[in-house]
């Protein structure tokens, strides 16, 4: 079991996204501050390009040799003091990290920001069992106050805003002067340090994502600008690391290259403010780390997706570019996709991870402008691999019946150029008379998707092929 | 199957695939890439055709994608080129029937033939002819959409804008986010209505923000799109294809205009 999906309800929650003007407020910043600062990002540095080749090939090589990366990497975790589980679902990995949970005696456990986390489901399966989990990325921290996942892998809430956040603060912190003054947003940061530093100090085991895991090393690595990551790491006795098994690259040099493209394509940095790489457990002489360090792999449906042309999803590295540039999610927001993740990336992995029969509006709802292909930095199809789910649909007859007689129709006659010849001319005939006196329609029957938002323009009434014809003769005569 | 004579006298021989809509709603933009081409000095023919198959390739109907592609290739074999008034349904060819018939040792030299020799209208004329202008007079603003398959499937972006410098009276004025998609995406616009509504919406303004009385692009898909929002919005913007200004063929009423309305349009 994972999380609770919306997915085969997408129409309404975009529906519903549409008509929230605070959400389509909120939408407009994703719009103007990620793309020009990527942009910005990719044009100063002239081998940008180059890099994202570079990207592409150490993630497809990975992939190719996934199960010896896997065992290299384990023997190198294993070697400096760490332990490394694998869970091959959702269910396995909660109990994995359950176990150690207990077995460290915690209460409390802190989060760093992690979307595979969300996938499992962990903070209400720990809350079910006793355990507190706090969520230390602002971010996270705020929509988990709200019990929401996140509408954007890289900004969770981007969705909201400050004052939204600062009735959150108000209805969660009673434990503060009810008269504070919370209207600027500084004001709400500070008040979120404040209450995270004591959970900090407080938590038994800390855990954290992985953007990723180094085979040669056996280290991992994570990103984050607010330096929580760092904090839920190295305060508690117990350090675990959950990531999904794509996240293993082979060696150090390869996690660099691919750090020089994540940043400049989430947010336009050249770094993130933290990177910070974790081997095994608190050395003899460091002055601070865990006593313990764990790390969960968790399959959940990526091994299945190896050999298949879905494969080239696998080197996702979370970015988020694809969708800061989709006018769909531009029009929707994250949580109209009604999963884990949202945007083109989504559109993609979540069919392959709970069922295109739940998620297939998700590849359907695109105009395959190509847009998140143009900016994704391992070159990941993202248009193809929609498109083949739609196929998969097609196949096993998932594709709406209106769809599929409409198609029928259509290719009947695209299939017999005479019989569409005759069809398209005594249609466009009748179609332009009728359309002569307004050149549009307002409302036109089968067309009432169309019609709902905008004028359909009448045709001009004869066809090219009646008229080319007509004139060819008139030349040749 | 097409029986041509051979090129007469080095000149190319172009198959126009006029594309669905061109044929069926907006004829003259067919008839003005053909005077473009003609200009340019090509030998042009229509034979006769379909449709490529996007809407079905895109819908995941593999099999009649394949049934309609084979027919393209068949219909266009004899042709030194084949040009299309459309990024879309170029790209179709160009970039899709190679990945359509990867599989197929039968079809796959003869969709790799026809992809190669595929361009889009103003990029064959700029990147394939050498034409660096055109013999038109339009009198205005206008401002440019750039339709997503033209532009990130085959790099059209420059050619149009740089034929239409070289049309008289006429000034480009771009609008924000020319690049970004006008929402109509084919079966999308009907399947998922509402979101296409707000993606158009966004693009309404963006034309409107310029007060270019005219807006031209280079697909008929968009252009019916954005004319039925901005009329629908009681916008005047006049809507037409580009292939129409740069072939000095503006006599038709603009996108969604009547007879009546255009003639009134003109005495004004």
């Amino acid at each position: 079991m994972t999380v609770h999906t919306t997915s085969p309800q997408f129409k309404q929650n975009a529906a519903r996204a549409l008509h929230d003007p605070q959400l389509q407020k909120a939408l407009n910043n994703v719009k103007q501050g990620f793309i020009d600062k990527r942009q910005a990002a990719a044009d100063k540095l002239p081998e940008f390009e180059a890099l994202r080749d570079s990207a592409r090939d150490i993630k497809n090589h990975t992939l190719e040799h996934l199960d010896l990366y896997l065992e290299a990497y384990e023997e190198k975790v294993k070697a400096s003091g760490g332990h490394v589980h694998f869970a091959r679902n959702a269910d396995e990995a909660r109990e994995i990290i359950l176990n150690i949970c207990r077995d460290a005696g915690a209460k409390t456990v802190t989060k760093g920001k992690s979307m595979i986390s969300e996938e499992i489901g962990i903070n209400h399966y720990l809350e079910a069992n006793g355990i507190r989990p706090v969520e230390t990325d602002l971010g996270e921290y705020i929509i988990q106050l709200r019990n929401e996942l996140p509408s954007h892998i890289i900004a969770p809430a981007v969705h909201l805003n400050a004052t939204q956040v600062e009735q959150d603060f108000r209805r969660v912190h009673t434990h503060l002067d009810a008269k504070r003054d919370l209207s600027e947003p500084v004001q709400l940061l500070t008040e979120a340090r404040a209450v995270l530093r004591e959970r900090f100090l407080a938590a038994d085991v800390g855990i954290t994502g992985a953007n990723f895991l180094v085979a040669e090393t056996g280290t991992s690595i994570i990103v984050t600008n607010e330096g929580n990551g760092d904090l839920t790491q190295i305060l508690p006795k117990t350090h675990i690391v959950l990531a999904s098994i794509e996240k293993l690259v082979p060696t150090l040099e390869d996690a660099s290259q691919l750090l020089r493209v994540l940043a400049r394509s989430a947010t336009g940095q050249e770094m993130s403010v933290y990177t910070t790489f974790s081997t095994g457990p608190r050395r003899s002489g460091d002055a601070d780390g865990p006593e313990n360090y764990h790390v969960v792999m968790i399959d959940n449906g990526r091994s299945s997706m190896l050999g298949t042309s879905f494969e080239e999803m696998l080197r996702c590295i979370r970015c988020g570019a694809c969708m800061n540039h989709c006018p769909v999610y531009h029009a929707v927001g994250g949580h109209a996709y009604g999963w884990v993740y949202p945007g083109p990336m989504g559109a993609v992995l979540t069919p392959s991870l709970i069922g295109v029969d739940k998620a297939g509006h998700l590849p359907n709802a695109s105009t395959f402008c190509g847009r998140c292909e143009s900016v994704c930095p391992v070159r990941i199809p993202l248009p193809k691999l929609m498109r083949h789910w739609r196929e998969r649909e097609f196949e096993r007859h998932l594709t709406p019946a209106s769809v599929r007689s409409g198609l029928r129709l259509w290719g009947f006659f695209a299939k017999r150029p005479a019989l569409y010849r005759f069809a398209t001319r005594a249609a466009m005939a009748t179609l332009g008379f009728a359309g002569r006196q307004r050149g549009r329609f307002s409302w036109l029957p089968l067309a009432k998707g169309w019609t709902k938002h905008r004028d359909f323009p009448a045709p001009e009434g004869e066809t090219f092929q009646a008229r080319w014809q007509r004139e060819r003769n008139r030349r040749a005569a | 199957m097409s029986a041509l004579p051979s090129s007469r006298r080095g000149k190319p021989r172009v198959g126009l695939f006029v594309t669905c809509l061109v044929d069926l709603m907006r004829p003259s933009v067919g008839f003005a890439a053909v005077k473009l081409l003609e200009d340019a000095g090509c030998i042009v023919e229509a034979p006769v055709q379909t449709c490529c198959g996007q809407p079905a390739y895109n819908s995941g109907d593999r099999g009649t994608t394949r049934d309609l592609a084979m027919r393209m290739i068949e219909t266009f074999q004899g042709f030194d080129y084949v040009v299309a008034p459309s990024g879309s349904c170029a790209g179709m060819i160009r970039k899709h029937y190679p990945e359509l018939f990867e599989e197929d040792p039968n079809w796959r030299a003869k969709a790799n033939a026809l992809a190669d020799k595929t361009f889009e209208l103003t990029s064959f004329l700029v990147d394939v002819l050498g034409v660096t202008q055109v013999d038109a007079t339009y009198h205005g603003a206008v401002t440019y959409h750039d339709s997503c398959s033209g532009l990130r499937e085959l790099g059209v972006k420059p050619q149009p804008r740089m034929l239409l410098s070289s049309v008289r009276g006429l000034t480009l004025v771009e609008m924000n986010d020319s690049d970004v998609c006008c929402g109509f995406g084919g079966t999308f616009a009907v399947k998922y209505s509402d979101i296409s509504a707000s993606i158009v919406e966004a693009k309404a303004r963006n034309v409107e923000a310029t007060h270019a009385p005219t807006l031209l692009a280079g697909d008929l898909g968009c252009l019916m799109n954005m004319a039925g929002k901005l009329s629908r919005d009681g916008k005047p913007v006049k809507v037409r294809h580009v292939a129409e200004v740069l072939a000095n063929m503006t006599h038709e009423p603009a996108i969604g205009l009547a007879k009546d309305a255009a003639l009134k349009q003109n005495q004004s």
